[in-house]
């Protein structure tokens, strides 16, 4: 009963998404204000039965209805309950209906928070989002409905897959849709402006905070991504290339070159051609992904359960999506002005360098991705593009970005001197060449490792230095924290987001290159060790668990005698699927982790152990973490607040829906 | 103008080749050897361990290379069409027992019928790994000069076999 | 209460090894060097039967066997380039994480450098431009005295309003 009121529900929010889809856009254009009114009330009721839908298919995972194929697939009677519900986005059509649910929330948002935008302009973007809506709609209720029955039903499920069965894993992919979903705002935005012709640095100022919040969303869903990825898989990587995290990562590094150019169209009004295409590029890899990950394309540890057929759906939908934004963009863009004037070298023109090289990083690793592709529909062959090509390409691509990322700040609009420029940041680069000259010294590393230190002190000191400037120039007599508080947020949210790059590039520099492993067969009372750490293994015995067996291993670490910690890796077996797990014991520290992992076992008691040490790992971890805060504090601007609040100000007496909606919008922003 | 055709031009190039790629299967490992020389061998037989089989014993021969496995479920799958194939005498097949203990794959082979001339026992994967094998049921086609031919990865199917193996080993059988 | 303990242990174990193939580990005295070497290698070398991973990381039992061939021939005295081409003879260069540099891989190689050079110069080429039609619009026409007064008085409006509320 409740499965069926759900798939109801969904064919009820694509029924709307048909109506909110095209009367809006089309109101817009005929100045029918009745029927770019629905664009809202339409918004509304798709999210509310999506959410009904969403809301039915947990309560199956819940109630453990096995009558339905996908809670089938994907549950399991034994299974703790809080994975229960994670269930219902851990297979190919629940995640549907997750990414559908994440995008009805934002349209929905877009639709209440956007008072204060002109009713064309909302209109328009709602329809657009409507468009996408009616795609995943159609594809979840044609080809991949989480409803379908399964008659007679199963007596238990398959259970969820125990890779999955993580607290890392619950919230990675809602992160993840988030991020990627969100830039369909900024999409939608794009669209819109492209339609009516208008673009303006109000345009820009509309866009920026939703783009700025879906860019923080991806940025925590990549990094739980890589941080589950870390702890779970057992063997200490975090990163591997492999085209489910490209998928992800080619509209992370668009989505910042977008950032960026928004904030010089909102400031200076230029760009606006390119921002636009910016912008429906980053959504079209999001959209690319979502084709990647489904269609059995590409090989791939992420992938869902591959179906040419669906692949064929996705791939139509690319096509009608990608293809018809970017032909009105070639259509409507000459015909968008130029905007202001900026010299060679002035801050415009440095992130019109930073969005070149960031799309040039993503071009990069798109062609790395899809190149296997390439070569096997020609019939030139199969080969692997992994690891060690990336690394070998993408890095010192990288170099320039982060190289000129701590210059930038410096730059002033429309025009600055390069003697100007090297002047302000002269002393710090000496002061980071000396510092990084003494710390080759000091730890002998690869060239590579050098420059990679070289360049996140670079980033970090200029970063600072810049900030320290600001601080200082405030009126004499004022108190430190007021100084600070006077700066914009978006300010600090550069500061702190460009700082977070740093200590990211610290984090990776200091483990490529001074990690230490030795995979070594143990039994209890044996010994080994790296990076200086001692790992006694001194205990061995059997656990169980709700849905599975282990057997967990005890490891006394000590450096120089002394004790450092104790670590209880396991080796799980998840009875129903009979598959194994590895759940890696790590000893977390700022400057370093130490990392045990049980491999196989070769006889009674004895087992492969890989004993890690890991220098600054966490600041991976940490950098990205920043870069979200900078980013989150970047979209808190006080300019998008005191604009919301003006304009439910000035708004006729509302109805007590709308001012609840309204207060709520004031206190979210 | 015709600069912001651009992004819809490489979005089409790629949407053409992603096309292409759905009827693609990216997991399938293409042989190397098509056209060479099979790599030599010389084990011991399955059922008389005493013996040995190699290479040049099939010389002169288009013959058939099976790798197989007791443990292995898709080999059951196919086995009815390798038992077919067998009786029309078209075509002299070995098998190459991979990764198996003996018993194991004399016992199979019992129970479900034996197709072949002669089995080599590949007890450590060493031949297999040389021939390139990745995965088990893996069938080559040999000429009679030792030439590897055709790679066959994945259970036969009767139409496979009429469609790709039999053409061929007619051909080669005239040469 | 051990020997039910060890009877508990054996079948997970059991079911683990049937599962991940058990095999030979590398023996506790083995040579640290050579570990390395095969571990640095084996990131190199995909593993054939899984999605997407590397022999280093894989425990598949045709990923087991490589690596082992992999120490072998190690230790035996091959070069790390006689490794890899022994494994790219039988599996061809799939079996590779970095894709050989030849005619059908240049654009993989060479693109991204290429690309970086051409959106760079594009870029400069275009910010030219754009500095040489502004040039010429400066030149071309001039503006009314009774519009630069309207522009400053415009300005200064617009200067008080960013006074009280800067953005």
């Amino acid at each position: 009963m409740i499965p069926e009121l759900g798939n109801y529900s969904l064919m009820l929010a694509l029924a709307l998404a048909f109506v909110q889809a095209t009367l809006p856009i089309a109101g817009s254009f005929n100045g029918n204000a009745r029927w770019m009114a629905l664009g809202r009330t339409t918004a509304a009721g798709q999210f509310a039965f999506v959410t009904i839908a969403l809301g039915c298919l947990i309560h199956a995972f819940v109630t453990n209805d096995f009558s339905l194929t996908y809670v089938a697939s994907n549950s399991n009677s034994n299974l703790p309950v809080y994975y229960r519900v994670a269930g219902s986005w851990g297979g190919h059509e629940g995640s549907l209906l997750l990414w559908v649910w994440m995008l009805a929330m934002w349209t929905f948002a877009v639709a209440a928070l956007s008072r204060q935008l002109p009713d064309e302009t909302v209109a328009r973007v709602l329809g657009t989002m409507g468009l996408i809506s009616i795609g995943f709609l159609l594809f979840m209720l044609f080809t991949s409905n989480p409803f379908e029955r399964l008659l007679p039903a199963a007596p238990d499920g398959r259970d969820l897959n125990p890779l999955l069965q993580d607290f890392g894993m619950i919230i990675h992919p809602p992160l993840l849709y988030m991020g990627y979903v969100g830039f369909s705002v900024a999409f939608a935005f794009a669209i819109a402006a492209l339609m009516g012709g208008q673009l303006d640095a109000a345009w820009a100022r509309w866009s920026r905070p939703w783009t700025t919040v879906a860019w923080v969303f991806l940025t925590l869903g990549i990094f739980m991504g890589s941080f589950w990825a870390y702890y779970e898989l057992g063997w200490g990587g975090w990163w591997f290339w492999d085209a489910v995290e490209n998928a992800s990562f080619m509209p992370w590094l668009v989505g910042t070159a977008l950032i960026h150019s928004l904030a010089v169209t909102e400031k200076r009004g230029s760009f606006k051609n390119w921002t636009v295409l910016l912008a429906i590029i980053a959504f079209s890899l999001s959209l690319l992904g979502t084709f990647l990950v489904r269609s059995g394309v590409l090989t791939s540890v992420h992938a869902f359960a591959t179906d040419p057929e669906r692949g064929l759906f996705i791939l139509i939908f690319l096509a009608i999506a990608i293809g018809g934004s970017l032909t009105l963009y070639a259509w409507r863009a000459p015909s968008v002005g130029i905007g202001g004037r900026f010299a060679l070298v002035s801050r415009e023109s440095m992130l019109l360098v930073n969005n070149v090289l960031l799309l040039v990083a993503a071009g990069t690793v798109l062609l790395g991705t899809l190149y296997p592709l390439f070569l096997d529909a020609l019939g030139l062959g199969k080969i692997s593009v992994g690891p060690p090509y990336f690394d070998s390409v993408f890095v010192p691509l990288m170099v320039p970005v982060l190289l000129l990322m701590a210059i930038g700040p410096f730059a002033r609009w429309k025009e600055s001197l390069v003697t100007d420029l090297a002047r302000k940041v002269r002393w710090v680069a000496l002061g980071v060449v000396i510092v990084a000259a003494g710390l080759a010294v000091a730890l002998s590393p690869s060239p590579m490792a050098a420059l990679g230190i070289l360049l996140a002190l670079w980033i970090l000191a200029a970063t600072a230095s810049h900030a320290v400037e600001r601080v200082m120039h405030g009126p004499k007599g004022t108190p430190l924290l007021r100084r600070i508080a006077s700066q914009p947020r978006s300010y600090w949210a550069m500061i702190i987001a460009h700082a977070g790059v740093g200590i990211f590039v610290v984090g990776v520099t200091m483990v490529k290159s001074f990690e230490t492993a030795n995979e070594v067969a143990m039994r209890p009372g044996d010994s080994t060790s790296a990076g200086g750490y001692a790992f006694r293994f001194t205990d061995l015995r059997e656990v169980k668990g709700p849905n599975y067996i282990a057997a967990r291993g005890t490891f006394e670490v000590t450096k120089d005698g002394k004790p450092v910690s104790i670590l209880h890796p396991e080796k799980r077996l998840y009875t129903v699927q009979q598959m194994p797990m590895t759940e890696a014991a790590i000893d977390r520290n700022f400057t370093h982790d130490l990392y045990v992992s049980l491999g196989e076992a070769t006889a009674q008691d004895t087992w492969v152990v890989r004993v890690q040490y890991k220098p600054f790992v966490g600041w991976i971890w940490g950098g990205c973490i920043i870069m979200s805060l900078g980013g989150f504090l970047a979209a808190a601007d006080r300019r998008y607040r005191v604009a919301l609040k003006k304009r439910s100000e000035t708004t006729e007496a509302p109805t007590a829906g709308a001012a609840t909606v309204k207060a709520a919008a004031v206190k979210a922003v | 103008m015709k600069r912001f055709l651009l992004p819809l031009g490489i979005f089409l190039t790629i949407l053409l080749f992603l096309g292409v790629g759905l009827k693609l299967n990216p997991r399938e490992v293409p042989s190397p050897f098509i056209g060479k020389a099979a790599p030599d061998f010389r084990l011991a037989q399955l059922h008389q361990a005493g013996q040995t089989i190699s290479k040049a014993d099939m010389a002169g021969k288009v013959w058939l290379l099976n790798v197989w496995a007791s443990w292995c479920v898709s080999c059951r799958q196919e086995h009815p069409v390798l038992m077919d194939l067998a009786r029309t005498g078209v075509v002299p097949m070995v098998g190459l027992n991979y990764k198996d203990p003996r018993e194991d794959g004399i016992a199979w082979l019992r129970q479900h019928g034996n197709p072949y001339v002669m089995s080599a026992y590949d007890r450590d994967g060493r031949v297999g790994i040389n021939y390139g094998v990745y995965g088990v049921p893996e069938t080559f086609v040999i000429d009679k000069q030792g030439v590897i031919r055709l790679k066959f990865t994945g259970p036969l199917t009767k139409e496979a076999v009429a469609e790709k193996l039999l053409p061929l080993i007619k051909e080669l059988n005239r040469a | 209460m051990r020997k039910s303990l060890k009877a508990l242990l054996v079948l997970p174990l059991l079911l683990m090894s049937l599962v991940a193939g058990a095999n030979d580990a590398p023996p506790a005295a083995a040579d640290p060097d050579l570990e390395k070497r095969v571990m640095a290698l084996s990131e190199e070398l995909r593993c054939l039967v899984c999605q997407n991973q590397t022999l280093a990381d894989s425990h598949a039992e045709l990923a087991v066997d490589l690596k082992n061939q992999v120490r072998e021939q190690l230790a035996s005295g091959k070069t790390e380039e006689q490794v890899v081409e022994y494994m790219v003879e039988r599996y061809g260069d799939f079996v590779l994480y970095r894709p050989p540099v030849k005619g059908s891989t240049w654009l993989l190689w060479f693109g991204p450098f290429a690309l970086l050079v051409g959106g760079v110069a594009a870029l400069g080429w275009k910010l030219k431009q754009r500095g040489k039609a502004a040039a010429r619009a400066d030149d071309a026409g001039s503006v009314s005295d009774a519009d630069l007064k309207r522009a400053a008085a415009l300005l200064d409006a617009d200067n008080q309003a960013n006074r009280k509320d800067p953005a």
